[in-house]
């Protein structure tokens, strides 16, 4: 006897055959149809299904992309004008994709913010929460190797700042970076590896996400109380109540998408990026891709060096501080889990953390304002560096400093006891 | 509080990103927006507007600036027919080659060959014009608000730099409000009726840019038309398909919460 003896025969004679085989319609079933859902999900529920469906579209897209880009300095950027004026349906294909990272970036974050505020990397999700983590990282790796291949001068000053900041690294910080670059500077080699790597990451992507809804199959989904499920009456089957919910979710955001893809497919890029590389201009102000701008604050945040006070003994100079900084504000994220050890999960029944987060939130935007700023810039008559710096230090002091005494300290309100009951509440309410 | 904190969230994320479609590269004015054929989700372009814009562009622009990435076959789309482009084509030689000899040899311009730059590579295009003439085939593109800028700096060369901005102009050197530094290598290039318009048109800067902008956003976008027309049917397809799905789920959640 095999492992699938609870397994129910379907009346499909070819289904059947083929389920007695290999049981991916008993899985399918069992996952995406009957899976018990809670009942009370919002609309920012709806992001892990629209993340799904851009992951395909910018997989696909790029597939097509690839057919007819050449990562060649020489060729690169003529090979996507190309696409753009004579391949059929290039200029679809490019702006679809190119457009899909601003639009997987958008939900991506509106996705984790909804996992901060409701608490879904509290136990038992906290595995859950670093895939999700994990796959953000590969997302903001493999689109910024991707924003290279058009190889326009925001392609060639982007990549040679952002491959310059691990030159910070102690001892092995320039060996690190001749071997991004495949050489002495941002050339051919490194446009050719990174064409490969902007290839191959997708598919560890779509590994790490396997595993991301693996594991949320296991714990099941969290939802806006925050309390867990304690019974059929708390919960309904995926199909068809989420599947419905999900599309109609996915179509409102598709509108938004197409706007930007049909009508202003250029708006969020840089007129830069259509002046073919030149390694002996220097733009003006180089600024990365919008979803990068929060944490390119950060970087720039700290220009000070850290050392030893009345001595000239520098530990850690500005330039590996601004690194540190920058990738602590994401790898803080993995910790999350033991930083709040709050036992009530959702920001609904949290008033200190909800407010709290939310002033995180518009921090988060104000350092992508910063981001977007040239260094020397000032608002109000403060200096940017300075407002940068303050933002930076809330960030931080959020998860750091206030998540956790509030672990200690916040009284929550009253839970509700079941996610009917809570319902049913608000229906008579 | 939570929708004063949300209302401050979409601010500051309107805030944050109204800048991205406008990076003014220090120092230029601020160019005013014009009224284009091509605004807006149906805009489309004016063929002759077009038509007009290209004879501006080669009887004027093209002497140092090349246009390397249009082809003569996309001349179809200013609204010539075949045999025009086929005689447009003829008045230019491209070099091809190597023939059954080895040897590179010109020949007349097919529909097939795109539109030949006027130097053999940027150096020569520096060493002729003491800076680098960019190739105007993505130029609206490669620039921040790229229609009503081109439109602003064709029509923005000054006689004299204002005495408060402290610029002085060395030999080869003119000033352009709009240029970012306000330096511009380009002597002014257009005056009035320095091209022949066939029609009633009206021979003046102005309308020259007006027609070479034109012609320069079709080079740089020549898929925009295709482009609205698609994304008009493309959102009127996902506006009612989301009203079915809103409504089908409606039902289907109907027997929810009772």
């Amino acid at each position: 006897m095999g492992s699938n003896s609870d397994r129910q025969p379907f009346d499909n004679t070819v289904v059947e055959w083929v389920d007695s085989r290999l049981p991916i319609f008993t899985l399918l079933q069992k996952e995406y149809g009957v899976f018990p859902t809670p009942k009370n999900f919002n609309y920012f529920w709806n992001f892990g299904a629209i993340l799904m469906v851009m992951l395909m579209t910018m997989i696909v897209t790029g597939i097509f992309l690839a057919m007819h880009y050449t990562a060649d300095t020489t060729l690169a950027f003529d090979s996507v004008d190309r696409i753009m004026r004579d391949v059929n349906g290039g200029w679809l294909m490019r702006y679809i994709h190119m457009n899909g990272a601003s639009f997987f970036f958008l939900a991506v974050y509106i996705h984790i913010g909804r996992g901060m505020y409701y608490g879904s990397y509290k136990q038992p999700r906290e595995l859950l929460w670093i895939l999700g983590v994990l796959i953000f990282l590969l997302m903001m790796a493999t689109a910024f190797i991707g924003y290279v291949l058009p190889w326009g001068q925001m392609s060639l000053w982007g990549a040679t700042v952002i491959t310059n900041l691990f030159s910070a690294v102690p001892v092995l910080g320039e060996s690190i970076v001749t071997l991004l670059w495949g050489g002495f500077s941002v050339d051919n080699p490194t446009l050719t590896r990174f064409f490969a790597l902007h290839y191959l990451l997708p598919f560890v992507i779509f590994a790490v996400v396997f595993l991301h809804v693996w594991a949320l199959h296991v714990t099941g989904s969290n939802n806006p109380l925050g309390i867990d499920t304690k019974g059929k009456q708390d919960t309904l089957p995926f199909h068809p109540y989420y599947t419905v919910k999900d599309t109609f979710g996915l179509v409102v955001f598709l509108i938004l998408y197409a706007t930007f893809i049909f009508f202003l497919p250029n708006a969020l890029g840089h007129p830069d990026n259509y002046i073919p590389a030149d390694p002996l201009v220097t733009p003006a102000h180089i600024v990365p891709e919008w979803y990068f701008l929060p944490f390119y604050a950060i970087l720039r945040a700290i220009t000070f060096d850290i050392g030893i006070p009345f001595t000239d003994i520098v530990i850690i100079s500005a330039k590996l501080g601004g690194v540190i900084a920058m990738f602590g504000s994401i790898l803080l994220w993995f910790v999350l889990p033991w930083l709040d050890t709050h036992p009530v999960r959702s920001a609904k029944f949290r008033p200190l953390y909800r407010k709290f987060f939310f002033a995180l939130i518009v921090i988060f935007l104000f350092l992508g304002y910063a981001g977007s700023q040239s260094a020397d810039a000032t608002l109000l008559g403060v200096p940017m560096s300075i407002l940068g710096l303050l933002a930076t230090a809330y960030y931080f002091a959020f998860f750091l400093v206030i998540v956790p005494w509030l672990s200690k300290n916040e009284k929550a309100l009253d839970v509700p006891a079941s996610i009917n009951d809570a319902v049913l509440k608000d229906k008579k309410g | 509080m939570t929708k004063y904190f949300f209302t401050l969230s979409v601010l500051m994320a309107l805030i944050t990103f109204s800048p991205l479609s406008s990076h003014a590269a220090g120092g230029g004015k601020t160019p005013p927006s014009q009224d284009w054929h091509f605004s807006g989700p149906f805009g489309t372009f004016d063929r002759a507007a077009l038509q007009r814009g290209f004879k501006v562009y080669r009887n004027v622009c093209a002497a140092c600036h090349g246009l390397k990435r249009v082809a003569f076959r996309n001349l179809e789309a200013l609204g010539y027919d075949e045999a025009q482009i086929k005689s447009i084509a003829a008045e230019y030689s491209v070099v091809d080659g190597p023939d059954d000899e080895g040897e590179m040899f010109e020949r007349t311009a097919l529909p097939s060959d795109r539109y030949p730059s006027p130097y053999p590579n940027d150096n020569a295009a520096r060493a002729a014009n003491g800076a680098l003439p960019p190739d105007l085939s993505l130029i609206t593109k490669a620039r921040a608000n790229g229609a009503n800028y081109l439109y602003a700096l064709m029509t923005g060369y000054k006689d004299n730099p204002p005495e408060e901005k402290h610029i002085k102009l060395s030999a080869g050197q003119y000033y352009n409000e709009y240029m970012p530094g306000y330096i511009i290598a380009m002597a002014p290039p257009l005056s009035d009726g320095v091209v022949a318009y066939e029609d009633e048109t009206p021979e003046t800067v102005s309308q020259y840019a007006k027609d070479l902008t034109e012609f320069l956003v079709w080079a740089a976008e020549p898929e925009m038309e295709k482009r609205k027309a698609m994304g008009i049917n493309v959102l009127f397809f996902l506006i009612v398909f989301a009203g079915v799905m809103y409504a089908y789920k409606k039902r289907i959640w109907a027997d929810v919460k009772k």
